[in-house]
């Protein structure tokens, strides 16, 4: 069991936290001008690094507000925890 | 009556007599004992037999790493494979031995299992020298500290020697330790606790065994007893800023032929049962080492009166001290020879050395320890191997967690108190505390002796009756076997032979197939490494991790404000989510199909009534509300207009449908948002996704308030008279309150809920008795009748809901329950997202295009409805199924086929059955499907198999009542 830092209540257990995929996958600004393989690769596509990865997460049974966090998918470590509005940081 | 126990020493208490029945037999022994050295102090060794070979096994060590004396607790209640060397012998004990697997209870277990959260600065895990002294240092510097043992009694390798400290007794000082640290008010010490599973995080589980050694209160003959409801076992979930592993070591024996038989036991076992029980576990005494640390064993139980008749060390060079001792005490030692093989059926009678045959009752064995490395690296701490000790040890420091003592691979006493205190001190810098000077304590100097030697086996005789894991009978020749097929890892050679999976997983196993492997492959064994380790460290019963979560705790129950009036009338519950929800009302004599069939007639022949109150329930409110239930429904939201109710759609951005539900506009920046019941949690978390990472400028503010609103649809052509009756305020015709709008009225003082006294802040700022309760109406309809939702304040909830029936008395108001509701629903093909639908179905897909704009720019999933896919004409369409046996009943699931006969496989199939019901208005079997191009289907006949027939039905349109919606407005 994880703890994951929540930037508005601090480190929780890992099961109060609910997964959201990958990060900075803004929705098209105008969907109805992407072609179909472009909404396609929107909806359906994601990154899969070895590593260091950008993900949202949300404090689902806390405060219920999301995250960014880069995790690392190897060894599940949490490098960088940041708000929405606060830019990815670099990662190593 | 025990032979074999000497009339001092150890820490039993001679002046009580426990008996207990071990394989039939009645025996007798102390408090303080385990049932192994009960068994030994009679001289008994053998426990049982193996699980294939069906060898005679017996005790072969003092604790969890033995991997033999598997037992079956019949009194005081029945509890399968546990160890004989950890069960602490209580009156009246009732066991035997078993091969490998025993039984459970066939009656409930009313024991209480229960769990505790702790959280530490510092978590010591072994009470043994090392874990004491890293505890002190650690509580002197003011850091909260929990300290864990898994025995009776604080000491580790203490208990189990002669050691000194500080010039006395080394129990002198533990006992000073324990005592000091009792002081202390930030440390939690708990004995009998075996830290079982190191995970993320500092988070460590570990079991107390709480009540099992103080007996059933029938046996107990005096002293402390277990109060009933004291739990059982108790599962701590720890969570500590930095964890210490000071889990000690554990003696690893030496492979040779015929090394299984009772008798054959670890050298520091003997001495444990020695020192501890006070028992001579045999008279006539053969040693077998590789290492120092077992001549201290010969010394001692010659000294206790056992003859000794050979130390058998396998190095040429043996350790001149200890030999000096031996030969004092008359006991030969015989430098580099091995124990190539023994004798012996029931128990060993014979060790065979070089050639040479000494007849002994004991052969001891010691191959050098292996550090209990489990808990760190469990948490993911790799290990290396140390060519010196012949042993894996903890290779990179890891952050938050330590390893000191001998579980760091520190052989000697003055070495693991030093190191405990060095370890705590270092984890102390880290968190921010001082340590406080103060004397360390000083263990008597060690025997000066020889480097150990590192012997996996001895090859002499036959591989077969080499046994590796004893457990599981997997010998040498299981590993040849094994690398012959080709395994080249230990992880491999493991699964093959299965060694290390028995319930000691491996503890003095592993490293022995590690090395065995190695040397079968010629290759360096620390290239090779060791298998993983993984929790449990020992078994845990499943009894003690689900604690207190069964039963009816087992998950939250969600029950209504007028729960308790369904179950006076005898409702059958249906579990929706965590919701107790009635499913029908049976009356005498009914069953589900028959109580069903009534409430759908009463329903639509007169009145009925729903507890809807489980819907999901959602506040949105902000300027911006209207525009954000704009962008994430599929229809016209923004010009709802306020006393209005809007049937919406949720789509993910697939364009798959996700939720539905009704929509009321409160006011301008105001909307109450009606949810499934099982999509409540997951819709309101889908609005914060998109309202917080998609559109943070929109000004809007999500609440729950499911639980805040009871909701009561009054459904049915008499719902009219009984709202009309309750409300008289409100003008119920439908010119005045029409389809889809709501009103909020109020209901009069004269009513029950509660006592007058009540303050105003304890009724969450309620109205006082002789005010007036606010309720809202809703004309929306679930069944396609005339229906009035009645939404209320959960507080007022039962009395509003006994009004109601009260009123309908007249029209005979049918209590119904969600069997009802889903027939009326599905008679008009409104369908239920999760159960109609599967996350591959559109708007369109369910005939509901009309709920999906044209005119809206953007709503979340409108892209998708233009790609390809969603395109195709043989999507899979909502249709009814009518059998073209009325009374023929398709299940729910059933494949659709085209038919009229099953073609060879692979059959195309058309699609699926995903709502079956009887209906009482059509005096029919119907149902909803899934069918590719369904719409183009109707008035076609499909096949749908059976109980292996293949039964012919008709396609028709979805909605099969009231297709015209006449019903809707009474």
């Amino acid at each position: 069991m994880q703890l994951i830092t929540c930037p508005y209540c601090g480190p929780r257990e890992e099961a109060e936290f609910h997964y959201g995929g990958q990060a900075h996958v803004p929705h098209p600004a105008d969907p109805g001008s992407l072609s179909d393989e472009e909404w396609a690769h929107h909806l359906f596509f994601r990154d899969n690094p070895r590593g260091p990865f950008a993900e949202r997460w949300v404090h689902a049974l806390g405060c219920r507000r999301w995250f960014n966090a880069v995790r690392d998918t190897v060894s599940y470590r949490f490098h960088h925890i940041y708000r929405l509005d606060q830019a990815r940081p670099e990662t190593p | 009556m025990n032979a074999l126990r000497l009339p001092a020493g150890g820490r039993i208490d001679r002046s009580t007599t426990y008996e207990f029945t071990f394989n039939g037999q009645r025996l007798t022994g102390h408090p303080g004992d385990t049932l192994a050295s009960a068994l030994l102090a009679h001289g008994i060794h053998r426990t049982g037999t193996s699980i294939k070979l069906g060898r005679p096994r017996g005790i072969a060590a003092a604790w969890a790493e033995d991997p033999n004396g598997l037992i079956q607790i019949e009194e005081p209640f029945p509890e399968p494979m546990l160890l004989a060397t950890t069960v602490e012998l209580t009156d009246g004990l009732t066991a035997r031995g078993i091969p490998g697997q025993g039984r459970l209870a066939d009656v409930p277990d009313s024991a209480r299992y229960d769990a505790r959260h702790s959280h530490a600065d510092l978590l010591v895990i072994g009470a043994g020298p090392t874990g004491l002294c890293a505890a002190l240092t650690a509580a002197r510097a003011g850091a909260r500290v929990v300290l864990v043992d898994e025995q009776s009694e604080a000491g580790g390798y203490l208990l189990g020697s002669t050691d000194r400290i500080d010039g006395g007794p080394a129990l002198d000082w533990v006992a000073a330790a324990t005592a000091e640290l009792a002081g202390f008010a930030d440390v939690l010490h708990l004995q009998r606790t075996t830290a079982f599973g190191h995970f993320d995080d500092g988070f460590v589980l570990a079991l107390e065994r709480r009540t099992d050694h103080l007996g059933t209160p029938t046996h107990v003959l005096g002293g402390e007893t277990a109060p009933p409801h004291k739990s059982r076992q108790r599962v701590w979930r720890i969570r500590a800023r930095h964890v210490l592993v000071a889990a000690g070591a554990h003696e690893r024996p030496v492979v040779f032929s015929d090394n299984d038989r009772p008798g054959i036991m670890l050298a520091g076992g003997a001495r444990t049962y020695l020192h501890r029980y006070g028992v001579l576990a045999g008279r006539d005494v053969v040693v077998f080492t590789t290492n120092d640390s077992a001549y201290a064993a010969a010394v001692d139980l010659a000294d206790a009166g056992a003859r000794v008749h050979a130390v058998v060390d396998a190095r040429a060079a043996t350790p001149a001290a200890w030999v000096q001792k031996c030969v004092r005490r008359g006991i030969p030692v015989r430098a580099g020879r091995l124990v190539t093989g023994t004798e012996g059926v029931e128990r060993i009678t014979a060790v065979a050395v070089a050639g040479e045959r000494i007849p002994c009752d004991l052969l001891l064995v010691s191959g050098g320890w292996n550090p209990a490395v489990h808990l760190f690296s469990q948490a993911g701490g790799t290990l290396r191997y140390d060519g010196g000790l012949g042993a894996f040890v903890p290779g990179e420091e890891r952050d938050g967690v330590s390893v000191a003592g001998g579980a760091a691979g520190v052989a000697e006493l003055g070495g693991c108190l030093a190191d405990g205190r060095r370890a705590a001190e270092g984890a102390l810098g880290g968190l921010g505390f001082v340590p406080v000077d103060s004397p360390s304590p000083v263990a008597e100097a060690h025997v000066d002796g020889q480097p150990s030697l590192v012997l996996w086996r001895v090859a002499d005789g036959d591989q077969r009756t080499q046994f590796v894991d004893l457990q599981r009978d997997a010998t040498v020749a299981d590993i040849a076997c094994a690398i012959g097929a080709g395994m080249r890892t230990v992880e491999h050679v493991k699964r093959y032979t299965t060694i290390g999976t028995a319930h000691d997983q491996g503890k003095t196993s592993g490293v022995l197939a590690s090395g065995i492997a190695a040397e079968l492959l010629g290759r360096p064994v620390g290239e090779l490494g060791t298998t993983t380790f993984r929790p449990p460290y020992t078994p845990v019963a499943f009894a003690a991790l689900a604690g207190r979560d069964r039963g009816s705790l087992f998950d939250p129950e969600r029950t209504t404000a007028v729960h308790a009036w369904h179950v006076a009338r005898g409702a059958v519950w249906e579990d929706v989510g965590q919701w107790k929800r009635p499913r029908y009302y049976p009356l005498p004599g009914e069953d589900m199909e028959a109580a069903v069939l009534r409430e759908c007639a009463a329903v639509r022949g007169g009145v009925g009534i729903l507890d809807g109150s489980t819907l999901g329930k959602i506040d949105v409110q902000g300027p911006d509300a209207a525009e954000f239930l704009n962008r994430l429904y599929t229809n016209m939201i923004a010009t709802l207009k306020v006393g209005s109710v809007r049937y919406g759609v949720m789509c993910g951005a697939d364009g798959m449908v996700i939720d539905d539900g009704t929509v009321l506009r409160l006011a301008g920046d105001r909307f109450l948002v009606y949810t499934t019941t099982g999509g409540a949690a997951a819709v309101l978390e889908w609005m914060e996704e998109w309202l917080q990472t998609e559109w943070p400028d929109l000004r809007v503010y999500l609440t729950s308030v499911t639980e805040q609103w009871a909701t009561f649809p009054v459904v049915g052509p008499r719902s009219r008279d009984v709202i009309g009756t309750v409300f008289p305020d409100v003008d119920v015709s439908n010119a005045a309150f029409p389809f889809m709008t709501w009103r909020d009225t109020v209901l009069g003082s004269n009513r029950s809920g509660h006592d007058a006294s009540t303050p105003r802040s304890a009724r969450g700022g309620r109205p006082a008795p002789d005010q007036d309760v606010p309720v809202r109406l809703a004309r929306v309809s679930f069944s396609g009748e005339l229906a009035y939702e009645v939404n209320v304040d959960s507080w007022y909830a039962r009395a509003v809901w006994e009004r109601l029936v009260a009123a309908g008395e007249r029209h005979g108001i049918t209590p119904y329950g969600t069997e009802t509701m889903h027939v009326l629903r599905a008679e008009k093909a409104y369908p239920i997202v999760g159960q109609d639908t599967d996350g591959t179905v559109t708007p369109h897909d369910l005939g509901m295009s009309w709920a999906v704009s044209k005119k809206k720019p953007f709503f979340v999933g409108k892209r998708s409805f233009h790609r390809a896919d969603n395109q195709r004409a043989d999507r899979k369409q909502l249709v009814a199924l009518l059998p073209v046996d009325r009374n023929l009943f398709l299940p729910e699931g059933s494949q659709v086929i085209e038919g009229p006969s099953v073609p060879e496989p692979p059959i195309p199939m058309l699609g699926h059955v995903t709502s079956s019901y009887r209906s009482a208005a059509l005096e029919r079997t119907f149902a909803l499907a899934l069918v590719k191009a369904g719409r183009t289907r109707i008035g076609e006949t499909v096949h749908v198999p059976v109980a292996g027939a293949l039964v012919p039905v008709e396609v028709a349109e979805p909605v099969v009542f009231d297709p015209e919606g006449a019903r809707r407005d009474g």
